[in-house]
């Protein structure tokens, strides 16, 4: 456990130092800038003139389901790791359990593909 | 030893902070960032347990995917908050007694948990100790052969969910011009192009 730790010492000395250098440079700006806050030093800017319209607007539909189909075959690639570094102690019975599940997803991928689902227009 | 504490301290406080601004934020699209801070912590937090295949799927999927879905909803919905908080002190009492019951219900579930003997024992095999072996591979030794059943079942509910979603948000639109590659790659340089040959200093 403690051997395991140790081994992301490291991430977490490197986060230290993200921290530290994020936190030094906004508290050196705070302190030794010149402060002259202004609200249009805020306001959005387009190229010189007024923003057309509020950022928060609707989406295509399209975007969302690219993200599902974007999950599930995450999920598939999460299931594939520990199947890679035990192949060779779960035997041929594992290696078809695998093939099994990647076929049912290939159903769906072969189907996605037939309808059209990840064309762009 | 102390550095371990201070970690724990430190994810599990950036954890419950991140999670009380993801309903404190004001703007939507800040509370999906402090969600995503948040399951960056609680990574740490099973790093720290040694859970870490956990750790790495949650920051892949939960991180990677799951945060762009959420950011992908929030953006779609597109609600006026402003508006929403209008009937809030209406909606106050019912709301609170909703709650109510769902917590008094949580805990009397929760005071009444115990583990049965017997899923104990209906355990396949205990989980080993970090140092034997890795969880990744504990979890490949028993999840494809073992397991065999509940892993198919996961990949017809992954199945399930993606025709479910394209039979839901897939509309086909009329008046679009697709790019159709066999056309493409059927036209000949004859159907297109003429080659005209013209002599010199006459013009077509």
């Amino acid at each position: 456990m403690e051997a395991l730790l140790l081994e992301y010492l490291p991430i977490l000395i490197f986060l230290g130092i993200a921290v530290g250098v994020a936190a030094a440079a906004i508290g050196a700006s705070l302190l030794l800038a010149r402060q002259n806050p202004d609200s249009e030093k805020l306001s959005p800017y387009e190229c010189g003139f007024e923003a057309f319209d509020d950022a928060r607007r609707k989406f295509d539909v399209r975007f969302y389901l690219v993200a599902i189909l974007f999950i599930i075959f995450d999920l598939e690639v999460a299931f594939l790791f520990p199947w890679a570094i035990s192949l060779g102690e779960i035997g041929a019975f594992g290696f078809w359990s695998m093939i099994g599940f990647l076929g049912i997803l290939t159903v769906g991928f072969i189907y996605e593909w037939k309808k059209g689902a990840l064309e762009w227009e | 030893m102390i550095i371990q504490a201070l970690a724990f301290y430190l994810f599990a406080g950036v954890t419950v902070a991140a999670g009380v601004m993801v309903i404190a934020a004001r703007n939507p699209v800040h509370s999906v960032l402090f969600l995503i801070l948040a399951f960056f912590n609680s990574a740490g937090l099973f790093i720290l347990l040694g859970a870490e295949f956990l750790a790495m799927i949650l920051v892949v999927v939960y991180v990677g995917a799951v945060a762009v879905l959420f950011l992908f909803v929030v953006m779609m919905l597109d609600i006026n908050f402003v508006e929403m908080r209008h009937g809030f002190l209406q909606y106050l009492p019912v709301g609170a007694l909703v709650a109510i019951i769902l917590l008094t219900e949580l805990v009397l579930l929760f005071g009444a948990w115990v583990v049965t003997p017997v899923a104990l024992q209906t355990m396949q095999r205990p989980i080993p100790a970090v140092e034997e072996v890795t969880n990744t591979h504990a979890l490949g030794q028993v999840l494809y052969t073992d397991y065999f059943y509940l892993f198919q079942a996961s990949g017809l509910i992954l199945l399930v969910a993606m025709i479910g979603a394209i039979v839901l948000t897939l509309r086909q639109r009329e008046g679009v011009r697709r790019q159709s590659i066999p056309t493409q790659l059927a036209r000949r340089h004859e159907d297109s192009l003429e080659i005209k040959d013209v002599p010199t200093g006459s013009g077509i």
